[in-house]
């Protein structure tokens, strides 16, 4: 027979979840993970979900991974012991970054250390200049000595990083060939593979956060394949990556820095999918969880995307301060703003949520755990927006005198307040909060975030998303079917493929046509040989890009560019299309200026089709509420008499006036006053405002 | 009292405005030129009512600009009274007295209507490349000799970009196309904050920002009263020596904690200097705004009632209080400095809370290269012109060591390494942390860096040094040692003067030397383990262990914990 069921895997901090595609149908599981060795819970829910559907793993046809394993490995310290190789004279740049104090008043401030201490960062007499000449020759004796160094010293893994090698590499490569000889290559990164862009602080540190996850995630997806194989699976593994994109098996092993935040990822992609059937050209994707809401901008039913990213921020989430990768990544700001994030009021009488949570231990107040301070899920409670029955599946009992303790002692009370007040305080700080963060990544992208539709997911998000919206210019929101298990939903919807990058600057009155065609077919040559494992026959989709400036600015601006190969037209091509964006950025373009492109980028992917868009359904009745709640509407602070409806049992088309709440296994969804809401073809939930 | 909805409407109208000044900077900072601005972030952006109060100001990499942009504004609606500006119209000043200190400074201010009336000003403020005169330089005598100065007048009218004004810019700097680019930003910048400001009245409802911005400054005038009641009140005095140009310039001030004010007080400091090294007080303000502000309430956002709080006074004609004409391009020289004395008053009253001395002033490097000034080739000698943002080490904390290569009280970040060498014929064969530089201490001060620079072509180069803890180190506190003096040298041995332009011979390397923080609490007193980890990660020299810090080590490198006490108690007894 031949195989069709396609299995989804994601690993998240707290549980594994596992989508099971069939042609007619979809199951889910969700195990607890097992984070010693994760495979365990990935085999276990693979076996329970195969049961359900009366399948065996010999049927499957395809199973994508998504795991925080890597990211996780970096935040807390469980990598590899890792040493850098590097040009004499530079040891220190990985501890030096930017020569930057990120909280600028803060005169206790420490800098996170880096992932490899001094004594391991080893220097060679080499160097190239920024035209790629040698100016001075690799001393291979050297390296021969520090090869045996690092054998004896217990090194697991191994980044090579020298000054220009994006113009540059073949010191880099000899020096990994030298290193193989007393230590395996298979745990040597080299930055001119891992990122070959100029700037060597964050070109090396996203080198070493290779290298420091290389033998962990190599393990790891060893014991995976073959555990699979076990089971009789004959599937391809395929790895989801930061981009949205998949890989082999084979390239998450070498670059495992890219599976970082494939999580989020596979939430955005989700998130698209959902626009490309609901017809949805401009989105934003709102993901809430426990302890953060992450959000991301969708066009034209593509997740933004950016080439920088950062690991493991300090506390709190400040920008600047945790490990900067440069990988491709879906482009999302994430905010320390969850249902278990903290309140408190500051010096200034000022209710301040987050960006700390109370976790799952001790968990917010009402968990009755021990947990004194209020969190938003405390408020939602004292709102009397939660059923405190039904809250997460009933799986949890929820104490709301407890919530009303912490709300009161510590924000009522010293603000002279009622119990209510205060925690609709804290729902509106804690939505302003990820609103302001909205506002600002929409801005730093030259985007808006005004008349956009939300697509609203994660436990937490379906009770703030209407006064989110509000407050970000958006009518329109859109709640998806079975949001809980959304990031393995979509990793089901993402395509093969890859991304290369070459830093070469190229200054448009010096445009070179037969250079910049040379290093595309390069580039391209790079990206097919690791698309073409996944997808050996299909036909691919090539999407240029440029990092652009005028010359004299530090930022380039991301241009796509038109396909090429390049002819004598080229320069002028090239600059239409930069100030085309740039007058989409800022508004004006800038008389007389040179215009250069720094970093190009080749993505090359199979091209997925977007499910199609589903009709509107016909109107239809809906059914009376299942009950009533006296709650506190979140736009008039009013307390208002909100009906009951359970999700299930609303039909497409059917309508609903707010102030109501729709209820569901997982999370509800709050329909304030002035809004109405249902089911859409697909059972997307759509709140609509009905009117200010 | 307003409703308590009400309340929660303040404070979320104010977070609103501080997410307004903070896309207003980002847009400034993508679009800029100067590498200043766009690299190092030195710049500043806020908004302000129609009488001129600040009322929200974005957190950039310039504690400089925070009070004298902020003054800068009641310059300008005194010379273009609110009800004369019209809709379109964009204000400028480089004024070293009227706007942020020196002539490279330019700010843009753009006023903001609603329904045909004015509701608020936007102004920013960046660092442009260049402004003629004599570029980078510390050897200015007046300000004349400094560049082009462009007194308090309208960069647009009615929307129409003065032409004029931007082709004098253009004939009078080395970097004209950067400069105007560097003009334009500003504009773009105070448009996007200035839409983003009509977004939220429209949404709220509100035809002026006077209930917000009396609510806002009278909460944080408040706020500050509350944080300076707690403390003791008094006066103290502490004073600091530093390298200055043609002599040592001391730096004196007095604090004194009032009801509900803090102020202080400059006399007893040096006068002025001959050289480009004098302070206009609005800078030597705010500096010293941001070094109390960081000590006693670094919660409290910036803005007038803040800032109000903080009075600064100092006599006219002193370093700190320079007039017109006195040459001022350095004036970062002497206000980096001021936060370390006012925590030498500081220390007296609230012990165990502020930093030991730290290197403070930047060590950006400004290297040149062209006619007249390192060859005589005319369009012949390849000329650029190039500043790279570097720190020494900052003191150590009460409880922490200070951090190494890092800026304090400055906010700026460095310029890659491949960035500059991609722009210039430079090559930077060292950059690195300078072993033993940090000052001894319980809590050892931060080590500077040793940078070692070349050029590929076969040309000599120049540097504008403007340095400072070149003669007089920072120093240590509650017994803690000084950290390393800075050096400039070359790489055939010679040394250079910290101040001034000097040439590196074609084929020479220039070395640079930075200096450390001092160190905190008495070094005798430090873990020994902490010490055995510095020789072992090569951040001090062996011998310093014993000889600063009392620890003998074993042949293994882990500490010898009898003979280090037995050392330790000989070292005390003395």
């Amino acid at each position: 027979m031949t195989q069709t069921a396609r299995l989804a895997v994601d690993i998240g901090g707290t549980f594994t979840d596992l989508v099971l595609q069939l042609p007619d149908r979809s199951l889910s599981a969700k195990v607890l993970t097992t984070p010693d060795a994760p495979e365990r819970a990935v085999l276990k829910g693979t076996a329970a979900v195969l049961e359900q559907a009366g399948l065996a793993a010999a049927d499957l046809a395809l199973v994508i991974h998504g795991t925080t394993l890597a990211t996780n490995a970096l935040i807390e310290r469980k990598g590899a012991k890792a040493a850098l190789v590097t040009t004499e004279g530079f040891r220190d740049s990985l501890e030096i970054a930017y020569e930057h104090r990120f909280e600028q008043y803060d005169l206790y401030m420490e800098r996170p250390e880096p992932l490899v201490s001094r004594p391991w960062r080893l220097e060679v007499p080499e160097r190239v200049a920024a035209d790629g000449t040698v100016l001075l020759p690799m001393d291979e004796v050297a390296l021969t000595m520090i090869g045996e160094t690092l054998a004896a010293g217990g090194i697991e893994a191994l980044a090579i990083s020298f000054l220009h090698s994006y113009q540059n590499p073949e010191h880099e490569i000899r020096a990994r060939e030298i290193l193989s000889r007393t230590f395996p290559a298979s745990v040597i990164a080299i930055s001119s593979e891992v990122c070959p862009e100029i700037r060597e602080y964050e070109r090396t540190s996203t080198t070493v956060a290779n290298a420091y996850v290389l033998p962990l995630m190599e393990s790891y997806l060893r014991r995976l394949e073959e555990g699979l194989r076990a089971l009789g699976s004959r599937a391809p593994l395929l790895l989801i990556m930061s981009s949205g994109g998949i890989t082999t098996v084979e390239t998450a092993r070498r670059f495992p820095i890219r599976l970082v935040e494939s999580g989020p990822a596979g939430g955005a992609i989700l998130a698209q999918l959902i626009a490309a059937q609901s017809g949805i050209d401009r989105a934003l994707a709102f993901d809430m969880g426990g302890t953060t809401a992450k959000i991301t901008m969708i066009d034209d039913q593509k997740p933004q995307q950016a080439r920088h990213f950062e690991i493991a921020r300090a506390a709190r989430f400040v920008k600047g301060s945790g490990i900067p990768v440069r990988v491709p990544v879906i482009d999302m700001v994430e905010i320390g703003a969850g249902g278990g994030s903290i309140a408190r009021v500051d010096p200034l009488g000022r209710i301040t949520v987050g960006p700390d949570s109370a976790g799952s231990m001790p968990g917010p107040a009402c968990y009755g755990r021990g947990g004194t301070l209020p969190t938003v899920t405390d408020a939602d409670l004292v709102l009397r927006w939660i059923d405190p029955a039904r809250f997460a599946g009933g799986h949890i009992d929820l104490h709301p005198e407890a919530a009303g303790t912490a709300c009161r002692e510590t924000v009522a009370t010293p603000l002279s307040m009622s119990v209510e007040q205060a925690a609709l305080g804290i729902t509106e700080i804690v939505t302003e909060t990820m609103a302001n963060a909205a506002r600002v990544h929409a801005v730093e992208n030259g985007k808006e975030t005004a008349g956009r539709t939300m697509i609203a997911f994660g436990g937490a998000a379906p009770l703030h998303a209407a006064r989110m919206a509000q407050k970000l210019g958006i009518h329109r929101v859109l709640v998806p079917v079975g949001a809980g298990v959304g990031s393995a939903h979509g990793f089901l919807g993402a395509p093969i493929g890859y991304e290369v990058v070459r830093t070469r600057l190229v200054p448009l009155t010096a445009f070179d046509a037969v250079m910049v065609n040379a290093l595309f077919t390069e580039m391209r040559a790079e990206a097919e040989a690791v698309v073409r494992l996944g997808a050996p026959d299909a036909l691919l989709r090539e999407v240029r890009s440029g990092f652009m400036r005028y010359r004299g600015q530090g930022h380039e601006v991301p241009v796509v560019l038109p396909d090429g190969p390049y002819g004598t037209d080229g320069a002028e091509r090239l600059r239409a299309t930069f100030e085309t964006t740039y007058h989409g950025l800022y508004g004006r373009t800038i008389p007389g200026l040179e215009i250069e492109v720094l970093t190009w980028t080749l993505s090359l992917a199979e091209p997925k089709p977007l499910p199609a868009r589903i009709p509107d359904p016909a109107p239809a009745e809906a059914p009376a509420p299942s009950g009533w709640r006296r709650l506190m509407d979140p736009g008039t602070g009013a307390e208002v008499e909100a009906a009951i409806h359970n999700r299930a049992a609303l039909p497409p088309g059917a309508r609903i006036q707010g102030p109501a709440v729709i209820v569901e296994a997982e999370t509800s969804t709050l329909v304030p006053q002035g809004f109405q809401a249902g089911p859409n073809a697909a059972g997307h939930i759509v709140i609509e405002r009905t009117g200010r | 009292m307003r409703s308590p909805l009400g309340e929660i409407e303040i404070q979320i109208l104010w977070d609103r405005l501080l997410s307004v000044v903070e896309e207003q900077a980002q847009t400034l900072v993508r679009t800029a030129f100067s590498t200043a601005a766009r690299e190092a972030g030195d710049i500043s952006a806020g908004v302000f009512d129609m009488q001129g109060r600040m009322l929200a100001q974005a957190v950039t990499g310039t504690p400089g600009h925070i009070n004298s942009m902020a003054r800068s504004v009641v310059h300008f609606l005194d010379a273009f009274p609110a009800a004369t500006l019209k809709p379109g119209d964009v204000l400028i000043t480089n004024d070293p007295w009227k706007g942020t200190g020196h002539l490279f400074d330019l700010t843009v201010v753009t006023p903001v209507f609603l329904e045909g009336r004015g509701v608020a000003l936007f102004a920013c403020t960046t660092h442009v490349v260049d402004i003629g005169g004599l570029g980078s330089s510390v050897e200015g005598r007046q300000v004349y000799h400094e560049g082009l100065y462009i007194p308090l007048m309208h960069l647009a009218r009615e929307g129409r970009m003065n032409d004029d004004l931007l082709n004098i810019v253009r004939a009078n700097v080395r970097e004209p196309v950067q400069v105007v680019g560097d003009i334009y930003a500003l504009v773009a910048c105070n448009e996007k904050g200035g839409q983003r400001l009509l977004d939220m009245m429209r949404e709220y409802e509100l035809a002026d920002l006077e209930e917000l911005g009396e609510q806002i400054v009278s909460r944080s005038r408040r706020a500050m009263a509350e944080v300076i009641a707690k403390l003791p009140r008094g006066s103290w005095s502490a004073s600091m020596i530093i390298d200055g140009f043609e002599a040592p310039v001391t730096l004196a001030a007095t604090l004194t904690i009032g009801e509900d004010r803090v102020l202080v007080d400059f006399a007893g400091s040096s006068g002025l200097s001959g050289y480009a090294i004098n302070c206009p007080l609005c800078y030597t303000e705010a500096y010293t705004a941001f070094g109390v502000k960081a000590a006693l309430a670094p919660w409290i956002p910036n803005n007038t009632g803040t800032l109000d709080a903080i009075v600064v006074t100092a006599p006219e004609n002193t370093i700190v209080n320079a007039p017109h004409p006195a040459a001022v391009y350095g004036r970062s020289l002497i206000g980096h400095m001021l936060p370390d004395v006012v925590y030498g008053c500081l220390n007296q009253t609230m012990p165990g809370t502020v930093p030991a001395e730290g290197t403070s002033n930047l060590w950006n490097l400004s290297l040149v290269a062209g006619h007249g000034l390192t060859g005589t080739g005319g369009t012949g000698t390849r000329a650029f012109n190039v500043t790279t943002f570097h720190s020494g080490g900052a003191g150590a904390r009460p409880r922490q060591d200070g951090l190494s290569a890092t800026p304090f009280p400055s906010g700026v970040r460095n310029v890659p390494v491949e960035i500059t060498e991609a722009i210039t014929p430079l090559v930077v064969w060292r950059k690195e942390f300078r072993r033993g530089s940090g000052g001894p201490g319980r809590q050892r001060g931060g080590l500077g860096q040793r940078m070692e620079i070349a050029s590929r072509d076969d040309a000599a180069f120049g540097i504008h040094a403007r340095f400072e803890r070149g003669v007089h180190p920072a120093r240590g506190r509650e017994g803690g040692g000084p950290g390393a003096t800075g050096r400039l040298g070359l790489g055939s041995g010679a040394a250079l003067r910290v101040k001034g332009f000097q040439r590196i011979p074609a084929g020479d390397r220039l070395i640079v030397e930075m200096p450390g923080g001092g160190g905190y609490g008495d070094p005798l007193a430090r873990d020994p383990a902490l010490v055995a980890r510095d020789v072992r990660y090569g951040l001090i020299e062996p011998d310093q262990a014993a000889e600063h810090y009392g620890v003998v080590l074993h042949q293994d490198g882990t500490p010898d914990e009898p003979r280090t006490a037995t050392l330790r108690a000989a070292r005390a007894a003395r």
